[in-house]
């Protein structure tokens, strides 16, 4: 194991090479940019077998990654924002063709206005498509990452594409220090991709071709069983990656101090890592608050959501997008758990650093005092969606 | 038909030959080549989507248990030696 300094584009490189991806169909896109640069840079090194394919658009990348992999290779491509809404339908046909394409995403911001800033929308709208979703925090958790997704994605029971997801520049510009595992780990924990249906001259089969009503239903009903057949294996892939590495990033969710706490922060990316050392300060004041850190939003983690409710008086979703006409969608998504949930506790949507607002730790701080107010009180004035820090008044001037 | 979710396989694939799917019955209109005409080029069988048309010493053979009717091989012919007749006369 070699420590590197790494931005989360590079780390991302590096895992897919470590991963043996053997196709690589690829557009530019800023923030991601750097991803598809330095894979074609390892290419032409020779420490990376692969083929790259230089592609016309995100949905013919997505498209080529599709083919490559019902051929049984290992596709992985990246992208960002429009190039992910591009990608949409594409990412459809890999979920329901089962094609386990491994896609990383730098999150940013939809335009107009046009933004390449940290934002998660991009990702939220794709929740539907059948793709695995994980979300990281740190440099060394996108390259972790990369290597365990294609180990859930590509498990013969599961054969579903999976999005793992980036905050642009927080960390695919910066740089951190990471662990690059060695290639014969990784070997042992990775095995080839070898899928039981492939395409093949001699025994031509169509993939993906037309069914009739009656038969539809029935994929569509695999697909969701597979779905949520993945959330113990990727608690089963965690752990086996913390036995070979050490690290461990939770499984289906990353709880931080929250065995004893009361009030809970919820949410996703590199804004959820100042929350973590703003809770270690407040632990020290003697306040019971805890971390909530979304690790995977497909499947959905219901049982921990539901382990927490169990426990907490009150959880404040953090959203960095929002779902226009209903409220940020990790709120809905965990108010969803909460329904048929005895003694359901508070809940509070805090929608906050949209299009690459910073996220200081004054904020996750009033936060917290925030949520035990309302908690306490009721929704105040704001009711229960509050847009913090929009220049409208209705954040206090010394919290902003 | 597979009858039970079991029976279904995880990946929607057709095992079945195209060879045997007969799709000729949605031709409107049939091409017939008057080979007397034709310069054997063999733009109509390079320009065939649903590999219909095989070569022949005489000019192009359809293949009408395939043939659509699309009218491409018509359209592309040099020597315009392709008519398009409708299937209903």
């Amino acid at each position: 194991m070699v420590k590197e300094l790494l931005t989360g584009n590079k780390a991302t490189a590096y895992g897919a090479m470590l991963a043996r991806a053997q196709v690589i169909p690829a557009y530019p896109i800023t923030p991601q940019t750097t991803i598809v640069e330095r894979i074609a840079d390892l290419i032409s090194e020779g420490r990376m077998e692969a083929k790259f394919v230089k592609v016309e658009s995100e949905h013919s990348a997505m498209a080529a990654a599709v083919a490559a992999c019902n051929t049984g290779a290992r596709a992985f491509t990246a992208t960002s924002s429009h190039g992910l809404a591009l990608m949409h339908e594409v990412l459809m046909w890999a979920a329901g063709a089962r094609t386990p394409v491994v896609v990383v995403n730098v999150n940013r911001a939809m335009g107009p206005p046009w933004s390449v800033w940290a934002d998660h929308q991009d990702a939220m709208a794709e929740r539907d498509t059948g793709i695995i979703q994980f979300w990281c925090e740190n440099n060394q958790e996108i390259l972790d990452t990369v290597i365990m997704a294609h180990k859930v994605a590509e498990d013969p029971d599961i054969m579903l594409p999976a999005l793992i997801n980036q905050d642009a520049f927080f960390l695919s510009h910066t740089s951190e220090p990471v662990d690059v595992p060695d290639q014969e780990m990784v070997d042992r924990f990775l095995p080839p991709f070898n899928p039981k249906e492939k395409l093949d001259v001699d025994d031509p089969k169509g993939f993906g071709s037309l069914v009739m009503p009656p038969q539809y239903m029935e994929f569509r009903a695999k697909m969701a069983k597979s779905m949520d057949m993945a959330r113990d294996l990727i608690r089963k892939v965690d752990r086996e990656w913390e036995e070979l590495t050490g690290r461990s990033y939770g499984g289906m969710m990353d709880m931080y101090r929250c065995d004893d706490a009361e009030f809970i922060l919820f949410g996703a990316g590199t804004m959820m890592s100042t929350a973590k050392d703003v809770v270690d300060d407040m632990r020290n004041e003697g306040r019971k608050v805890g971390i909530a850190r979304l690790r995977i939003l497909r499947p959905f983690p219901f049982e921990e959501v539901r382990y927490l409710a169990d426990r907490v008086k009150a959880i404040g979703v953090m959203d960095r997008t929002y779902t226009f006409g209903q409220g940020g969608p990790l709120y809905n998504e965990v108010n969803a758990q909460l329904y048929n949930h005895t003694n359901p506790p508070f809940t509070k949507n805090y929608v906050i650093g949209v299009g690459g607002r910073d996220v200081i730790p004054r904020h996750i701080r009033s936060l917290f005092d925030d949520l035990e107010k309302v908690q306490e009180n009721g929704y105040g004035e704001e009711g229960e969606i509050h847009w913090w820090g929009l220049l409208d008044g209705s954040t206090p001037k010394e919290e902003m | 038909m597979p009858g039970t979710m079991d029976e279904i396989p995880i990946t929607p694939i057709n095992t079945v030959n195209s060879t045997v799917v007969k799709t000729g019955g949605w031709r409107a209109f049939r091409p017939i080549c008057d080979t007397e005409k034709c310069i054997k080029c063999w733009s109509c069988w390079k320009f065939c989507p649903d590999v219909s048309i095989a070569i022949s010493e005489n000019g192009p053979v359809y293949d009408y248990d395939h043939c659509k009717g699309c009218g491409i091989c018509a359209n592309v012919c040099p020597v315009k030696c392709i008519e398009m007749i409708p299937e209903n006369k």
